[in-house]
């Protein structure tokens, strides 16, 4: 007690103890690392997520057909004029998420439109045909999409997205693979 | 609890051995027979033990059901059919399971607004509401899990519609979701991930309602007057009186779940959670147990999904805030008459936001859920602050005793028998 000086002054137990806390910690989150990774997708669910092929020979102008990938669906949409002329008639400042129909479907194959079957505000499936566009409805939550699928009226804060696909041949597509 | 004065003697050796050890007698001794509560407290006050009778009864027939069932997405739903169809009397503890979460439920809320009208989230009970908020999180938790494992279109849609819920949270969202599912989409490791933790999280309910048990036994229970205990003419001992009383809530209570038990199984449930689980077709109309109505509507209220999930968990958050909320010194709604007025008004609005998330989301519904989210939140954040700085209260009783039998009488010697037993050792 007599030199007060020396208990400012940093010690080796403030150094133990400092080291000691800091290696306890490093222990802690690397324990805890495993209990949360393995709530990731697993090794067998991510292989069975690969690229799936399509075939779009069978699907006839006017008709929508529905698959899996990775669990979720998609819609692919074999479009009339009518319907690529209608989601392209639309300035763009209608749109709540702005993109243009080009941006969606690849150039010479206008008719193809490849999107997610879940609605964007809280997944449920959007019925075909459906809404006064005649593109999506969403029977949950009342989101309307276009022929485009994107967002009109109702919750859905963005559009149906575009999953990665690209054309194999002129009557077939790879999903899961970027153009 | 260990610190408990108690007036326990033990009778005989093999007692007074275990108490010198383990005061476990003791303590029960202390907070459920000679432990004093108000002699004034009314048949809301046993809503308590009701809530302790369901959560038993979820347990018990939850770990039954967990012997029978499967827990994947090829065979669950198969397996629920084999509880109805082939499992010894498993059409009945299915049943009272599924109508044992309502029930649940209803008692809660019955609690909760007693709670509310009451006053008794104030000072010194804010501990003892906040484990009861924590308490009700848990129990939606649980609730939402459970309607997962069947597996039926309900199951299923229900489980992709909040768990997507998360996906609105900004940068990290996604991920969040993919964690929580185990893969891309709500399938078999999101419903065996969602088993484990249904058989978890009611452990861990059992151990925060004895948190709660515990913040009540410090300040005692609150009454119908809102005045604290003053002197043993309020106070009755725990037994028999409460015992008693809570006995005959709790038989009255389980007549009409076994009357929804036995005569009308299915009719809080919905028909097309008797579908298998499809993903590629969404139910016609997707509505949450009857219980998550109020919130499902405050969730679809705003045209923005952010926001209305914000919504949605802020108005149950809100709950956690109310003790520095309301501003107000007088505890009990019987002496604030405009209080009285607006809690019956914040009743309604709950009434009204469960019938909303009922309806379909279009049209005038969208536009009177906002104005019942709007009052919803008015009700905590604008009526509670301001109105007990503008309220004038009714006079307050002096005590307890004078509430019950009048001025006369308190100030006399009109105490019933046993009234006087051991109010000073409470807590």
């Amino acid at each position: 007690m007599a030199e007060t000086t020396t208990a400012q002054e940093p010690t080796r137990r403030d150094f133990l103890f400092l080291a000691t806390g800091a290696v306890g910690a490093v222990g802690v989150a690397a324990a805890a690392w495993p209990f949360v990774a393995q709530l990731a997708p697993d090794a067998q669910t991510v292989a069975a997520g690969a690229p799936i092929e399509v075939d779009l020979a069978p699907i006839a102008e006017g008709q929508i057909v529905k698959m899996f990938w990775r669990g979720k669906l998609i819609f692919v949409r074999n479009r009339t004029p009518a319907e690529i002329e209608a989601a392209r008639a639309v300035p763009l400042d209608d749109l709540k998420d702005p993109e243009a129909d080009q941006a969606r479907v690849m150039e010479g194959r206008e008719n193809w439109l490849v999107i997610y079957g879940n609605c964007t505000h809280l997944g449920c499936v959007p019925l075909d045909f459906q809404g006064q566009y005649g593109g999506w409805f969403c029977p949950c939550h009342g989101s309307v999409f276009d022929t485009s699928g994107r967002i009109r009226q109702g919750p859905a804060p963005i559009n149906l997205p575009v999953p990665p696909y690209r054309f194999a041949t002129d009557t077939s597509i790879v999903i899961g693979e970027a153009a | 609890m260990s610190s408990h004065s108690t007036t326990y003697v033990p009778k005989n050796a093999a007692a007074k051995w275990l108490e010198s050890r383990l005061p476990i007698i003791g303590l029960v001794h202390s907070s459920f027979v000679a432990f004093p509560v108000p002699r004034n407290l009314t048949y809301f006050w046993t809503f308590g033990a009701i809530l302790m009778v369901m959560l038993v009864i979820q347990l018990v027939t939850g770990i039954v059901l967990a012997m029978h069932y499967t827990p994947h997405a090829d065979h669950a739903f198969t397996s629920v059919e084999h509880i109805m169809r082939n499992v010894e009397y498993g059409w009945l503890l299915r049943y009272m399971h599924a109508n044992g979460a309502s029930f649940f439920f209803i008692a809660v809320y019955i609690h909760i607004f007693r709670g509310l009208f009451y006053g008794s989230y104030k000072a010194p009970r804010e501990v003892l509401w906040i484990l009861g908020v924590i308490i009700l999180l848990l129990m939606m938790a649980t609730a939402f899990m459970g309607y997962v494992l069947p597996w039926g279109q309900m199951s299923f849609w229900g489980a992709t519609v909040i768990t997507n819920l998360f996906s609105v949270i900004p940068l990290v969202g996604d991920t969040i979701v993919s964690f929580l599912w185990g893969g891309y989409s709500v399938g078999n490791p999101t419903l065996n991930r969602f088993f484990s933790l249904h058989y978890l999280l009611p452990f861990m309910i059992l151990g925060v309602a004895m948190l709660h048990v515990w913040a009540l036994h410090v300040p005692g229970n609150n009454n119908p007057t809102g005045v604290p205990i003053k002197s043993g003419k309020d106070a009755v001992p725990f037994h028999p009186y409460m015992t008693v009383k809570d006995t005959f809530s709790i038989v009255c209570f389980l007549a009409v779940y076994a009357w929804f038990v036995f005569y009308l199984p299915n009719y809080l449930g919905h028909a097309d959670n008797y579908v298998p689980a499809n993903p590629s077709a969404t139910p016609a109309h997707i509505v949450p147990e009857w219980y998550f109505l109020p919130f499902y509507a405050i969730l679809r209220a705003v045209p923005d999904a952010l926001l209305g999930v914000i919504l949605m968990f802020a108005s149950i958050a809100v709950l956690a805030f109310l003790p520095w909320l309301d501003t107000s010194r007088v505890r009990s709604g019987s002496y604030r008459p405009v209080f009285k007025v607006l809690f019956w008004g914040f009743v309604v609005t709950c009434l009204m936001l469960g019938w909303l998330g009922s309806r379909p989301a279009e049209g005038i519904y969208v536009i009177l859920s906002q104005i019942f989210t709007f009052l919803y939140f008015a009700y905590f954040l604008i009526a509670m602050p301001l109105l007990g700085l503008l309220e004038k209260p009714l006079p307050l009783p002096n005590s307890i005793t004078e509430a019950v039998l009048g001025k006369k009488a308190a100030s006399g010697s009109g105490m019933p028998v046993g009234a006087a037993a051991e109010p000073q050792s409470k807590g």
